[in-house]
C-alpha cells in the first residue's frame, strides 16, 4: 500500500465486500468449523502455557507486595481480578495474535502471490466469502472460548502457587477471590477477547490478501499482521476499559 | 466475442497497455504473442475483471466488463475458464476438490459434480488423480489439472496464460494438443498468451503481436509467418537484430 488514501480506499472496499460475503452463507459455512478448530482449538496449548505462568507470577508478585501491609488472602483477590479483567484476555490475545495473525497472513499471502486468490475470483467465488469471513467469524467465536479456558487455568495455577509456595490455605485463597467478585469481570473479559479475535483475524486477512512481491512480500505482510494485531489489542483494551468500566 | 477497444493500463509510472485494440473472433483460437513483460497477462486479467483499464473498454459478448455490477461480473466469469501460468491450484485441496469447487458454486448436485470431475480429468489424460494433492504432481500434470479445472465448467471462452512455459517438448506437445481438442471438441473460443512461438503456430487460428502496449501486427498464422515486419520476424526466428532494444 502506497499511502493513507489507498489504505482508506481498500478499507472502504472491504466494508462493501464484507457485507456481501456475510450474505453468501453457502460459500463460507463449510469453512467455518475447520477454521474454528485451526484458529481456536489448535491455539489451546499456547494459551494454557501463558495462563499457567501468569497465575504463578501473579500469586508470587501479590504476596511480595502485600507482605506486612495487607492480609495475605487478598492474593486471591488480585489473582482473580487481574486474570479475569486484564491479563487473561490481553495475554491470551497477544499470544494468539502471534499464532493466528501470522498463520492467516502467511496462508492468504501465499495464496495471493501464487495467484490462487485470482483463481478463486475467476471461478466466481468471492475471496471475502471463502477466505475472510470464515476466519474472522472463527476467531471472533473462538478467542473468548480460549480466553475462558485461560482464565480458569490462570486461577488454578495462582491457587496452586498460593497453597504450595505461600502460607495460604485454599479457603483463604477462595475467600480473597470471592471478596470483590463481580459477574461483569467475566463477561467484560470475554467481550474484549471477542473483539481481539475479530481484529487479529481481520488484520491478518487484510495483510495477506494485499501481499505483493513473492516470499519477501508474504514475510512483510506476516510481520505487519502480527505487529498491527498486538497494537489493535492494546487500543481495544483501552477502548473497552473506557466504555464498559 | 472478446474485444479490446483502446485499452490503456499503467502501474505507477510504467505504461503497460497504451490504447490496445484487438478482436478475438468466436470459435477460434487467438494467440497473443510478445516479449516478456509487455503486458500479455495484463490483457487476460482485464477480460475477467481482475484488472480495470485506466482508459478504453474490454467487451465480452457485447458486455463492457469494466462497467458490470458485481452479479453480472460473477455471471460473466461463469462463462470463462482461466488457465494460470503456474496453474494456481489450491494447494490445500485435492485435485478432485480443485475441480469440484467451481462446479459446486454453479449449483450442480454431488453426482453431477463427480461425473464432471471424472470426465474432465479423463479429457486431460489424468484419470484417477482425484485424491492427489497438487504438491504430489509434476509441473506438466499441474498444468493439465489447471486446464481440466477450466474445461470442467464447460465455459464459452478459455484464457490460457503461458500454458507451455517451462515444460519439456513432449509435455508442451501434449498441452498444445489439449488446447486444440478443447476448441475442436468443446467449441470454445480461446485467447492464449505465450512467447512460445512453436506452440503459438501449433494452436492458433490467428496471432496478434503485442509490442509497446499496442498490437503491432495481427493476422492468420500464414500472414504472420510471411510478415516482413523486422521486429516480428526477429521474434519469430529468434534472430538477434537488436530491433527490440
Amino acid at each position: 500500500m502506497s499511502g493513507p488514501r489507498e489504505f482508506l480506499t481498500l478499507s472502504g472496499r472491504w466494508v462493501v465486500e464484507a457485507r456481501r460475503a456475510l450474505a453468501d452463507g453457502p460459500t463460507w459455512r463449510g469453512q467455518l468449523f475447520p477454521q474454528m478448530k485451526k484458529l481456536g482449538v489448535d491455539s489451546v496449548p499456547v494459551a494454557v502455557f501463558v495462563a499457567v505462568f501468569t497465575g504463578i507470577v501473579l500469586a508470587l508478585l501479590s504476596s511480595y507486595m502485600f507482605t506486612r501491609a495487607i492480609p495475605l488472602y487478598f492474593v486471591g483477590t488480585l489473582v482473580a481480578k487481574a486474570v479475569m479483567l486484564e491479563l487473561g484476555p490481553v495475554l491470551t490475545g497477544m499470544a494468539l495474535a502471534g499464532r493466528v495473525g501470522a498463520n492467516v497472513a502467511a496462508e492468504l499471502g501465499t495464496m495471493r502471490v501464487t495467484e490462487q486468490v485470482d483463481a478463486l475470483e475467476t471461478l466466481a467465488i468471492s475471496p471475502h466469502a471463502y477466505l475472510v469471513t470464515p476466519r474472522v467469524l472463527a476467531a471472533t467465536l473462538m478467542f473468548p472460548m480460549v480466553t475462558a479456558l485461560a482464565m480458569a487455568v490462570g486461577l488454578l495455577s495462582g491457587w496452586f502457587t498460593a497453597v504450595n509456595l505461600l502460607d495460604l490455605t485454599s479457603v483463604e485463597f477462595l475467600r480473597g477471590a470471592r471478596q470483590f467478585y463481580n459477574f461483569k469481570d467475566i463477561w467484560f473479559g470475554l467481550v474484549k477477547s471477542a473483539s481481539f479475535g475479530m481484529a487479529v483475524a481481520t488484520l491478518g486477512c487484510f495483510q495477506g490478501l494485499n501481499a505483493r512481491g513473492g516470499a519477501e512480500g508474504v514475510g512483510r505482510a506476516t510481520t505487519r499482521a502480527v505487529v498491527l494485531g498486538c497494537q489493535a489489542i492494546l487500543v481495544l483494551d483501552a477502548f473497552w476499559a473506557l466504555v464498559l468500566l | 466475442m472478446i474485444e479490446f477497444r483502446g485499452v490503456s493500463k499503467r502501474f505507477g509510472e510504467k505504461v503497460v497497455l497504451d490504447g490496445l485494440s484487438l478482436v478475438v473472433p468466436e470459435g477460434q483460437t487467438t494467440v497473443l504473442m510478445g516479449y516478456s513483460g509487455t503486458g500479455k497477462s495484463v490483457c487476460l486479467k482485464h477480460v475477467v475483471g481482475l484488472l480495470e483499464p485506466d482508459a478504453g473498454q474490454v467487451l465480452v459478448d457485447d458486455e463492457v466488463v469494466n462497467e458490470l455490477d458485481y452479479e453480472a461480473l460473477m455471471q460473466l466469469r461463469g462463462r470463462i475458464g482461466y488457465v494460470f501460468q503456474f496453474a494456481a491450484l489450491f494447494d490445500s485441496l485435492t485435485v478432485g476438490e480443485n475441480l469440484a469447487l467451481g462446479l459446486r458454486r454453479r449449483g450442480l448436485d454431488p453426482g453431477a459434480v463427480t461425473a464432471r470431475v471424472t470426465e474432465s480429468l479423463d479429457l486431460v489424460e489424468l484419470p484417477g488423480t482425484e485424491s492427489r494433492y497438487p504438491a504430489e504432481l509434476s509441473g506438466g500434470m499441474r498444468k493439465r489439472v489447471g486446464i481440466a479445472r477450466a474445461i470442467a465448467l464447460k465455459p464459452r471462452y478459455i484464457l490460457y496464460d503461458e500454458p507451455t512455459t517451462g515444460l519439456d517438448p513432449v509435455t508442451t506437445a501434449a498441452i498444445n494438443d489439449l488446447m486444440i481438442r478443447a476448441r475442436r471438441e468443446l467449441g470454445v473460443t480461446s485467447l492464449v498468451v505465450t512467447h512460445d512461438v512453436r506452440s503459438a503456430f501449433a494452436v492458433a487460428d490467428r496471432i496478434a503481436f503485442l509490442h509497446e502496449g499496442r498490437i503491432r501486427r495481427a493476422g492468420t498464422t500464414a500472414e504472420i509467418r510471411a510478415t516482413d515486419d523486422p521486429l516480428l520476424r526477429e521474434f519469430i526466428e529468434g534472430a538477434l537484430t537488436g530491433e527490440a532494444v
